[in-house]
């Protein structure tokens, strides 16, 4: 091949990279670090310890935020989920019709109105219902969780039914396969990879937000992120850095996990 | 069996919009070997997708033994399609596939498995039964389509070009399967085709298209040896086109007056035609070389070309137009003609067609 334009031969590149590398991980390699500190200190080392993951899994109120951050995730992702479906398939399988603009424009709106925002919408109209009906459960955290995670659910979703081949669907449907039957033998068993896709990024997301939670959360609706946040205006120990890594590493094996059910796919 | 009646379908896009049916009327027996044939983008695909229901006509009527279907969804109407890309499923495997549409039919679960064996066997894939479509070649993707298409025994079976893609060797072999297929289901095939040979080879009757429209539709015969008009004399094999004069016509037969001033008995299009200038087609096969003294044509040989089977040779006529014979090749025959040469154009008698522009 001719040599063309390399990036990685301009002058600088391995420089700024590697600045980009450190920036990126280093606090996180130190976080991670630190959370086997057997000191108090989240910056001095004081030698190898499990200490603080102890600590932080025999906390009840951790533990009671976890159960409720997991909760709150599992049902939000559902949710986000089907609707991210339904809204995918009308956006690709229908073709153009009255207002296609302004439905996607709708369905991408968490992405676009700055969150505080919506936050801030939330609990007015959440407490606009709250006195009317006195519930106060743990249903507003979903549905506001499950609002925000539907554009996160609806993008792989949409990507994977676009790329599908419609001949696919033409030919069951001349297979005698009514449309219901068409989603389900055909469209479905294709969408999986695209629908675990996005139901994985709807929980992770959900599982990190703290703006949305703080606003439209009732007391002692803390989860995880709100409860760390509530932590670090007191005294901050090397317990903070023991959940995080418990939620990097959740994180982290769910992307791994995505990968390979996406891999065994092809 | 299938009536189609003045169907049109126009495109309305964000463009102008565009006719891809106009007017088309045709009427499709029973248990008949029905090919469209006709260049690429002449509306052979939309007008099959309409008959399976993908596409909606704009106008016209479509009756499938006297039930109307414009009405009726894809998956109501007793037709299947195999597709051009073929359209397996790819998350089933080969008899997954095949049974696909016997379940849709709610089939009992024994008739499901005994048609799948029976489909298997006849398109000779009961190995493969087990395999995923992206284990299997081309030639076999294709056999899976048919089998598939064919298992819920539908009345019309649809085939867009599903020999396309597949090299030489395994055409010819799919052909031969094709028409045995039809035999011994006895279901109507709709027949797809811009390959003029595969048309010829394979059909009871063939509608050829040009732009939307069925310029002709008759048996191979008829189609090669009596077009209609010069669209389908020059799609379909190799043909001169002659300017004549029309001088009478009486039943299929007509005389005409060449430009050499020589007359000839040549016939004419079955609805009459008035007496004037018209153009005559005559196919390479029916003239021969020979002495000038006497031929009904003559001109300079600029060319001969040798193809094993036969030779062609490309003679310019005196009033300019080129010429091409051909004649079958005998063990050692002597080559008479020189390039160069002037020759004679012998036509058969009875032979060349007057056209309809
Ligand atoms: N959805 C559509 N919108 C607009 N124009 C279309 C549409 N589908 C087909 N056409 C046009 O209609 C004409 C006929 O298309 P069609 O697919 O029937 O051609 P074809 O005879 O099958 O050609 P080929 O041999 O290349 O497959 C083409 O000119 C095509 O551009
Ligand atoms: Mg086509």
């Amino acid at each position: 091949m001719a040599k063309g334009f390399d990036i990685r031969r301009q002058t600088g590149f391995s420089t700024i990279a590697m600045a980009c590398f450190v920036v990126l991980y280093l606090p996180i390699i130190l976080l991670v670090v630190y959370s086997f500190n057997a000191g108090t200190s989240i910056a001095i080392w004081e030698g190898f310890s499990w200490r603080w993951y102890q600590t932080a899994w025999q906390n009840d109120q951790v533990q009671a935020a976890t159960i409720r951050s997991l909760v709150i995730a599992a049902w939000a992702a559902g949710i986000a989920t089907i609707c991210a479906v339904l809204a995918a398939l009308a956006t690709t399988r229908q073709g153009s019709f009255r207002g296609y603009t302004f439905a996607f424009a709708l369905i991408n709106q968490p992405l676009m109105v700055p969150e505080i925002v919506t936050a801030v919408a939330l609990l007015i109209f959440f407490a606009m219902i709250k006195v009317g009906t006195g519930y106060t459960g743990l249903f507003y955290l979903i549905i506001a969780h499950s609002a925000f995670c539907i554009p996160f659910a609806y993008m792989p979703i949409r990507a994977r039914l676009q790329g599908m081949d419609l001949s696919l669907e033409q030919a069951a449907m001349d297979l005698y396969a009514t449309p219901w039957q068409v989603f389900r033998r055909v469209t479905l068993p294709q969408l999986w990879p695209g629908i675990l896709a996005g139901a994985m990024l709807a929980f992770v997301i959900s599982l990190d937000d703290v703006v949305i939670t703080e606003f439209v959360k009732s007391a002692g609706q803390d989860t995880l992120p709100t409860y760390m946040l509530g932590q670090l205006r007191r005294v901050v120990t090397p317990e903070v850095n023991a959940i995080s890594t418990a939620l990097l590493a959740i994180s982290v094996i769910l992307v791994i996990a995505f990968f390979f059910l996406s891999r065994t796919r092809k | 069996m299938i009536e189609i009646d003045t169907v049109s379908k126009v495109f309305t896009g964000r463009g102008a919009p565009f006719t891809a049916l106009d007017e088309v009327s045709v009427t499709i027996r029973e248990n008949e070997f029905f090919t469209l044939l006709g260049p690429s983008g002449c509306g052979k695909t939309t007008l099959l997708r309409v008959i399976a229901g993908f596409i909606a006509p704009t106008s016209g009527t479509l009756t499938l033994e006297g039930q109307n279907l414009v009405s009726l969804p894809p998956y109501r109407r007793p037709v299947n399609t195999v597709f051009q890309s073929y359209a397996l499923f790819p998350h089933m495997t080969v008899a997954q596939n095949i049974a696909f549409g016997l379940e849709m039919l709610n089939k009992p679960r024994a008739e499901v498995k005994a048609t799948v064996d029976e489909m298997l066997a006849l398109v000779r894939m009961t190995e493969m039964a087990g395999r995923k479509t992206s284990e299997i070649s081309g030639g076999q993707q294709q056999r899976v389509a048919l089998a598939r298409a064919l298992a819920p025994r539908p009345k019309v079976l649809l085939l867009d070009e599903p020999l396309s893609a597949l090299d030489f060797k395994l055409r010819k072999d799919m052909q031969l399967e094709l028409k045995r297929l039809q035999s011994e289901t006895g279901i109507t095939f709709v027949f797809v085709t811009h390959d003029q040979e595969e048309a010829l080879t394979m059909s009871d009757r063939i509608a050829v298209m040009n732009a939307g429209k069925i310029r002709q539709i008759g048996g191979p015969r008829d189609i090669y040896d009596h077009p209609a008009e010069r669209f389908v004399a020059d799609f379909i094999g190799d043909t001169n086109f002659l300017a004549v004069e029309l001088l009478s016509v009486e039943g299929d037969q007509a005389r005409v007056r060449l430009a050499s001033g020589a007359e000839a008995q040549v016939r004419a299009p079955q609805d009459g035609m008035a007496p004037g200038s018209v153009t005559l087609a005559v196919r390479p096969e029916h003239a021969s070389p020979g002495p000038v003294e006497g031929a009904t044509l003559a001109g300079a040989l600029e060319n001969i070309v040798y193809f094993g089977t036969d030779t062609h040779f490309h003679v310019m006529l005196d009033d300019g137009t080129r010429f091409v014979l051909r004649q079958q090749n005998q063990p050692d025959q002597a080559q008479t003609h020189r390039t160069g040469d002037r020759v004679g154009v012998i036509l058969s008698p009875g032979v060349g067609q007057v056209l309809r522009d």
